[in-house]
């Protein structure tokens, strides 16, 4: 799977592969910046372009928020918007969901699951713009 | 409510479904927290998530570091500039253009499965 980006590629090929990444990095990177929350949303059909499997497009999403996640963090508590005490009220609780989430990644289909996400984001806009 | 609240967050989070949203989404709609910092609880709350997250998915082999890294350096320009301007815009703007993008990515969401139940071309 890794080895298609190099040997069957042209070079023309290559550079727009990277001219894309370059310009969706920038874009999940942005997002997440600007509403603390939704780069994954570009950063995994992105990977999925990039030849991963839908799986390891969703784990390595994380990894890539993760690491945006942190300079987000800094410069949001720079610009005095965390509240580390708002936070622990709902932090232990995610740790558990996301031990949960992790270990049933490799078992289950995402499909309805992420239907079901998709209609309470679609509702939530609703009443948020509303 | 929290305890039910932060699960969903987790396991969302963790699989990468967009489950970052749901912390928010709660905090914008049910609470009188501002959007600004709801969104510092939801970038807080995505740290130790992920990280455990992360640390899971790498035993289970799930993570390409290479893709990662090739992503990281123009995210992180991005992420500079969209943590100021989110800093620098007023709060009932910011609230107002996360619900115009929590639309836009629901509807890709739930329309965008079909996309990929294409034969895989490469």
């Amino acid at each position: 799977m890794y080895f298609h980006s190099f040997p069957s590629h042209n070079k023309t090929g290559d550079i727009m592969k990277n001219k894309m990444s370059f310009i969706f990095g920038l874009l999940c990177g942005f997002l997440n910046g600007l509403f603390g929350s939704g780069g994954g949303t570009v950063a995994v059909p992105c990977l999925e372009k990039s030849g991963l499997e839908v799986k390891k497009a969703h784990a390595s999403s994380v990894l890539l928020i993760f690491v945006l996640s942190i300079f987000t963090a800094i410069i949001y508590f720079l610009n005095g918007n965390l509240d580390l005490g708002l936070a622990m009220d709902y932090i232990p609780y995610g740790i558990v969901g996301a031990v949960i989430g992790s270990l049933t990644l490799k078992k289950i289909s995402s499909d309805i699951l992420k239907k079901i996400f998709a209609i309470i984001i679609i509702i939530s806009g609703v009443r948020i713009l509303l | 409510m929290n305890i039910i609240i932060g699960i969903l967050s987790g396991i969302a989070a963790s699989m990468g479904l967009g489950g970052g949203f749901i912390l928010l989404i709660y905090l914008s709609v049910f609470t009188e927290i501002t959007q600004n910092v709801a969104q510092g609880i939801n970038i807080l709350f995505f740290l130790p998530i992920a990280f455990i997250s992360v640390i899971i998915h790498l035993k289970n082999k799930l993570i390409d570091i290479r893709t990662v890294i090739r992503y990281s350096l123009a995210g992180l320009i991005g992420a500079v500039a969209g943590s100021f301007l989110s800093a620098y815009l007023d709060t009932g703007i910011l609230r107002k253009l996360f619900g115009a993008f929590l639309i836009i990515i629901g509807l890709k969401e739930f329309f965008g499965s079909k996309i990929k139940k294409k034969p895989q071309e490469n």
